[in-house]
């Protein structure tokens, strides 16, 4: 059977996930999405011990385990640096300035 | 517990701490840069905490992924165009999915299909919602990059061929918890999968994107999630959660500011066709206006409410559009912007745009803060939308957009409608808007338009 531990950890995960993502403003839904698309690049975390498996592994699942790494960290690079350069842009009205 | 497993747990839940610290940043635009920047951090650690891992003996082939990853990533994330997010999150999503559906296929392909029933279970979800996520993703992207028409693709019986498949996965899925060891089963479930993947979203036409990208955002977690329940690793599970929750929520959204109810949107329902009940404004007319006019009228407005749609990102026009409403300012005038939730083509495309052409954000205002607003103002700036100021989701009950919330646009003292032709828009429903005896028409394309106004602004 699945742990029920685990089971737990994912209920109040999305939980937790569900009561912050509901406080996003419209305005930053375009940085939301790019922000969880690279928090979820943490596969890499199962990607690279599939990789590294070396002789307790395959060939097989070294190879499946490169790819995976190859396409989890595009998501982690190029996630985390689109979200900043999006997030850099959005700014207030500029005070005037004070006599 | 040795010392070095007791750093990798710490690590991950360091990891997953930032996580959670990092999205509730996104709440507060002026925190949020940081937030997502500690979030990285969080990363980072989790990986150095990954790599020092026992089960890990050999590095060739993961320091080649990483950096291979890092040469595609790196001008993923600097050098896209604002104007091409919709479809560079897209493909992220793919990217996402491949890494979780191949990590499964590994897991499985060394087990030997020797697995409990409950490590079969979280397999299946993984490598099920990876693979529909995989070509789901690939066909949006393909789709909003218009390197694949972006109307919906029917055919007959698609509804029944989509069922069918979906029961197909859903029965194998079931047999192989019972027989994990049934390769073939396992393999055949996956090719199902990118099927369905394929069949779901190529329905699906243009102005529904913002449904779909958020429901493969939260697939794509999901599969995350379940590659953290196959390996037992928590911090996945958690950060798969996050991104499920997220995608989840806002195709709820999405789908209620869209007008479709909310089994449609999980059943993926939502790309059946749209009846065109075109009630044709026969005998109507409606008022074109030019340049120099519509520019006379809104340089002497006191206060302007611009409503951008997914026309304006079409027309890459986000900056004339700034220097116009910074004209207009300079003379006096107050100028907002009304964004629907659902203009353009993704959750949050319009803010982007603007925000890229430094149009400060305390003038963006959402459909619920700006909805009270219309009557107070002069001239309404209509640029490329249609649907979302469509009275008729008001006040016609046999119109397709009924009951959709939309901005209430009719309501201002004028209006000025930027916009190609006559043409009915995406949804094929003609829009009273347009005839309203209030209502100007300039036509053309959105920036040249755009550019006109500006220099005729200044001229006044």
């Amino acid at each position: 059977m699945i742990a029920f531990t685990e089971l737990y950890v994912f209920v109040l995960a999305a939980f937790v996930g569900y009561q912050v993502i509901t406080r996003v403003p419209p305005l930053l839904h375009t940085p939301l999405m790019s922000a969880t698309n690279a928090i979820s690049g943490i596969s890499l975390v199962g990607s690279l011990v599939a990789a590294g498996a070396g002789a307790q592994g395959t060939r097989v699942s070294t190879i499946l385990g490169f790819i995976a790494v190859t396409s989890a960290t595009i998501n982690v690079v190029g996630g985390f640096l689109i979200t900043d350069r999006m997030l850099k842009m959005f700014k207030r009205v500029p005070k005037p300035p004070t006599p | 517990m040795p010392v070095r497993d007791i750093f990798i747990e710490a690590t991950y839940l360091a990891a997953s701490v930032m996580f959670i610290l990092g999205l509730r940043s996104l709440t507060r635009p002026e925190f949020a840069r940081r937030g997502m920047q500690q979030a990285a951090i969080g990363m980072v650690l989790a990986i150095v905490g990954t790599l020092i891992k026992h089960e890990i003996v050999e590095y060739q082939w993961i320091v080649a992924g990483l950096a291979l990853g890092t040469l595609i990533g790196y001008p993923l994330g600097m050098f896209v165009p604002m104007t091409a997010m919709p479809q560079r999150i897209a493909i992220s999503h793919m990217f996402g999915a491949v890494a979780a559906t191949l990590v499964g296929v590994a897991t499985y392909y060394n087990s030997g299909g020797v697995l409990s029933h409950g490590e079969m279970t979280a397999l299946g979800f993984e490598v099920m919602f990876g693979s529909l996520t995989i070509t789901g993703s690939l066909m949006a992207t393909l789709k909003l990059a218009e390197l694949m028409p972006g109307r919906p693709i029917t055919f007959r019986g698609q509804n029944a061929v989509n069922l069918t498949l979906f029961a197909a996965t859903f029965g194998i899925f079931i047999y192989l918890i019972a027989r994990p060891d049934q390769t073939m089963f396992f393999y055949g479930m996956i090719a199902l999968g990118l099927v369905i993947g394929m069949s779901m979203v190529l329905p699906i036409g243009g102005a529904d994107m913002p449904v779909v990208v958020s429901l493969l955002n939260s697939y794509a977690g999901l599969a995350s999630a379940a590659t953290g329940f196959a390996i037992g690793n928590n911090v996945l599970i958690i950060a798969g959660a996050l991104d499920g929750a997220s995608g989840f929520l806002l195709s709820i959204l999405m789908s209620k500011a869209m007008n479709r109810s909310f089994s449609n949107v999980l059943f993926g329902a939502f790309g059946s066709v749209v009846t065109t009940t075109k009630t044709l404004a026969t005998g109507q007319t409606y008022t074109p206006v030019s340049a120099e006019d519509a520019a006379m009228r809104l340089a002497y407005a006191g206060r302007v409410i611009i409503v951008p749609g997914y026309g304006m990102a079409v027309a890459q026009s986000q900056h004339v559009v700034r220097e116009l409403a910074e004209l207009i300012e300079h003379r006096g005038g107050d100028v907002k912007y009304a964004i629907h939730p659902v203009a353009g083509r993704m959750p949050g495309h319009m803010n982007v745009l603007l925000a890229e052409a430094d149009v400060p954000y305390d003038r963006l205002y959402d459909m619920e803060q700006i909805n009270g607003e219309f009557d107070k103002t002069d001239v309404v700036l209509v640029i490329g939308a249609n649907d979302v100021v469509n009275p008729a989701a008001r006040t016609d009950p046999s119109s397709p957009i009924y009951g959709m919330p939309i901005l209430n646009v009719d309501r201002a003292r004028s209006v000025i409608v930027m916009k190609r032709s006559m043409n009915p828009g995406f949804a094929g429903i003609e829009n009273e808007l347009f005839y309203d005896p209030k209502t100007s028409m300039l036509f053309g394309d959105a920036k040249a338009s755009l550019t006109k106004l500006v220099s005729e602004v200044k001229n006044v």
